[in-house]
């Protein structure tokens, strides 16, 4: 007859199962703590949080044999548990400056399992320094005007080059994140690895019809309160989430000029679904999608006449996200904001632009009562059908008091031919 | 008693009243000593009327049992639920204040994730007290919160906001779950602790749980009834949710906001799942019905008061509801009854009273 495992066994085999709820291991006795460090190991449960873990108990024991074995700090991320295949996902980054070297190795331990599509700002003249280790397709000028044709391609310009490659990918998933943002590290000084955070806030449904008050309630260790309808409990698809930002918040230039030293350190550990009928600005700095289903409308269209390199010089994204948010209320689709941040580092001078226009400050006021109006037909049953009859709504409506949006739609038109042709090829 | 890290300056000392349903004792009063002390309190004894509920020493109070409630409102008094914590209402309306902060005696003092201990009044009176933001979503979450701000694209007529009219707060420990939920996560803890306060947009209701929950009376009190529920009646644990839907539907139409969030409360007691199912039973059937109905609710523009949207809205419940189940129809009754009741003890001090339609 098999000996059974001792009560001591069993509780350090169920400390392991729970290991993640556990918050501060020093009080455990030494010799139990090594146990436990090597049954972690022999599970494959070492990640970089446990790793702390153990290592701030500074037991001399424990400390001695991860040096023994040469454990390095920075571990490579567990492989997420969620569904998603690695060949489903694009990572898309508009390359507005040149050397991306250092952008891109702060990202190697999230990135370099996925694919990369690098669009070249056409704007950009240097040559782009890329390091090794990376599984990239770069795209420049001359791609984009092959693919698009040089009266199609000042689509692309600036920030807009992205939607390049949004254009021109295969896969399901697109995860897009501007070139001067690094990883940000969460309350517990753990890297955050955005693109296991948007893949779960994609692969999970969203909850647009009703607003939970516990936030994501998908989450491990939250779920629908009391009051939630169950018919709505299995919620929707979600086509886009929205991440946020560390240090340096997407303000824009007035806001940036008044308040030059704030920081954003708030780190709010939620995503939640932004509610069917609200609208809200979409930045394009840190932002994921599910291109099979709303691809078309994450579009390059409002381009502003002083439009620059520094975000707070621009409205593109704005508007585009409001084009996907209608869509997909429309649709019946979710939109997810929250987790997860990026560390966005400062450059530019805000009150230099503010000495531009600003025009975008300015076209708010007109484009948000707009898409807040704006109703779509219900034969519109895809991304593209949405698309096209919103064109059509914005070349009638604010065409008259702008030459700017006449032109924004024109482009939403040019887009989603495009987007058909490169579809079909 | 939680000991504060700073010193407590209490903010609207005189125009806040603390109400707090009871049918057990006053013990969790103890540990909110330092952050309550300051205020007044208006207690609603649930039960037994002769029973003596004891508040700790040095308390400012007033309390009423059901005795007090039927010599108060006389044959009005059908609309206070008995032997459920809706009672709480009956705080809401013999107020004198501008502000309410509601609490129920199975919540603590919670601390943050730095340790320190949680003012959770303090964060109740600055939502209240700094505007909401409804009519656009700011994803930086409330723009008015120190260390933060509207973000790039969100247009700058509509910086100044909504006044606040509710501040919905959460809880930690034991969450805020249904019956179903509770039988199948019985281990089910929240842990997690969001530091953020944000603006339910208009248009989009939510589930209001009376906890730990702070209004403007001025700007929503007669919207803040909690139905009939408890005692003779055919549905409980929904209390909260009937004024939360009534009063979002009253404040997407009035132009006010209501925030969600901070402040955390530590919430000690786990109620029994299968009495809850019980009393939920109905709800959960009728809460299908019931959300199709608020959402699609219209007011008049000619309602610019609560009161008359508040009776507006009962003429709805009894025209859409009431062949759902009877229970409306009384429902209809009691909510017209609260409103009566609430311009009796409520008069307007330069208006006249506002006939009911």
């Amino acid at each position: 007859m098999r000996t059974p495992p001792s009560l001591l066994s069993l509780t350090i085999d169920l400390a392991l199962h729970n290991l993640s709820n556990i918050s501060d291991l020093s009080p455990v006795p030494d010799h139990i703590l090594l146990d436990l460090f090597l049954r972690t190991l022999r599970a494959g449960k070492l990640t970089e949080k446990v790793l702390k873990l153990f290592m701030a108990t500074g037991k001399d024991e424990v400390l001695s044999l991860i040096e023994a074995l040469n454990i390095q700090h920075i571990v490579i991320p567990v492989l997420p548990t969620t569904n998603i295949k690695d060949a489903e996902v694009d990572i898309v980054i508009g390359a507005l400056h040149s050397d991306l070297t250092a952008f891109l190795n702060e990202w190697k331990p999230v990135f370099s399992r996925f694919h990369l599509i690098i669009v070249k700002d056409p704007d950009l003249l240097e040559e782009l320094q890329i390091p090794e280790g990376f599984n990239l397709d770069v795209y420049t000028k001359s791609d984009i005007d092959q693919v698009a044709g040089s009266s199609t391609s000042i689509l692309f310009s600036g920030y807009s080059c992205r939607y390049f490659g949004y254009l021109i990918s295969r896969k399901k998933y697109i995860i897009s994140v501007d070139d001067d943002c690094i990883p940000a590290r969460d309350a517990n000084g753990v890297l955050v690895d955005i693109v296991a955070q948007h893949i779960t806030n994609l692969a999970t449904p969203a909850t647009p019809f009703f607003f939970n008050t516990l936030y994501d309630p998908y989450r491990k260790g939250a779920d629908f309160v009391r009051g939630y309808p169950f018919s709505m409990r299995s919620g929707v698809e979600c086509g886009l989430s929205c991440g946020l930002w560390l240090n340096l918040a997407d303000y824009d230039a007035p806001t940036q000029a008044l308040k030059p030293e704030q920081k954003n350190s708030r780190y709010v550990d939620a995503v939640l679904t932004v509610p069917a009928g609200a609208l809200m600005p979409v930045s394009g700095i840190n932002m994921a999608f599910n291109r099979e289903l709303v691809g078309p409308a994450l579009l390059p269209a409002l381009r502003l006449a002083g439009e620059g390199k520094l975000r707070w010089e621009t409205v593109e994204d704005i508007w585009s996200g409001m084009c996907v948010k209608v869509i997909c209320d429309h649709l019946g689709l979710g939109v997810k904001s929250g987790l997860p941040y990026v560390w966005r580092k400062e450059r530019g001078n805000a009150i230099e632009s503010l000495k531009k226009e600003w025009e975008g400050v300015k076209l708010m006021e007109e484009v948000v009562p707009f898409f807040q109006s704006i109703q779509l037909q219900r034969s519109a049953t895809t991304a593209e059908d949405c698309v096209v009859e919103m064109a059509k709504t914005v070349k009638e409506q604010l065409g008259q008091t702008d030459p700017m949006f006449a032109r924004a739609a024109e482009a939403m038109v040019e887009w989603v031919k495009l987007w058909k042709a490169v579809q079909s090829s | 008693m939680a000991e504060p890290s700073t010193k407590i300056i209490p903010l609207l000392k005189d125009e806040l009243d603390i109400v707090i349903p009871t049918i057990r004792n006053l013990d969790f009063l103890e540990m909110w000593r330092p952050f309550f002390e300051p205020y007044h309190l208006i207690i609603v004894q649930d039960g037994d009327p002769s029973k003596t509920i004891k508040v700790p020493e040095g308390f400012d109070y007033e309390l009423y049992n059901r005795n007090d409630i039927n010599r108060v409102l006389g044959p009005k008094a059908s609309c206070i639920s008995f032997k459920d914590s809706a009672c709480r209402c009956f705080g809401f309306l013999v107020s004198k204040k501008k502000y309410i902060f509601t609490i129920d005696d199975d919540c603590f003092v919670a601390k943050d994730p730095s340790g320190k201990y949680i003012n959770a009044l303090e964060q109740h009176i600055k939502n209240v007290l700094t505007p909401s933001t409804p009519f656009f979503f700011n994803t930086l979450y409330d723009p008015y919160r120190e260390g933060a701000d509207f973000v790039r694209g969100y247009p700058f007529s509509l910086r100044g906001g909504a006044p606040t009219a509710v501040s919905h707060g959460l809880w930690l420990n034991i969450p805020d779950y249904d019956a179903p939920t509770q039988l199948v996560k019985p281990l089910e803890r929240n842990t997690r602790y969001v530091d953020a306060v944000l603006t339910i947009p208009k248009g989009t209701l939510f589930p209001m749980c009376g906890m730990n929950l702070a209004f403007n009376r001025e700007l929503i009190g007669p919207a803040m009834y909690f139905g009939l529920m408890g005692d003779g009646q055919p549905i409980g644990r929904y209390d909260d949710m009937w004024a939360g839907w009534c009063t979002k539907v009253i404040c997407d139409h009035l132009g006010l906001g209501v925030k969600t969030g901070l402040p955390y409360i530590w919430h000690s007691k786990a109620s029994n799942p299968f009495v809850n199912l019980k009393k939920e039973y109905k709800g959960i059937f009728w809460q299908e019905e019931l959300i199709p109905f608020f959402r699609s609710a219209v007011l008049p523009k000619e309602c610019t008061t609560v009161q008359e949207c508040y009776i507006e809205l009962s003429k709805q419940v009894r025209a859409k509801l009431g062949q759902l189940d009877p229970y409306f129809n009384k429902l209809a009754d009691a909510m017209l009854i609260w409103i009566e009741a609430w311009e009796e003890l409520n008069p307007p001090a330069d208006q006249p009273i506002v006939p009911a339609k």
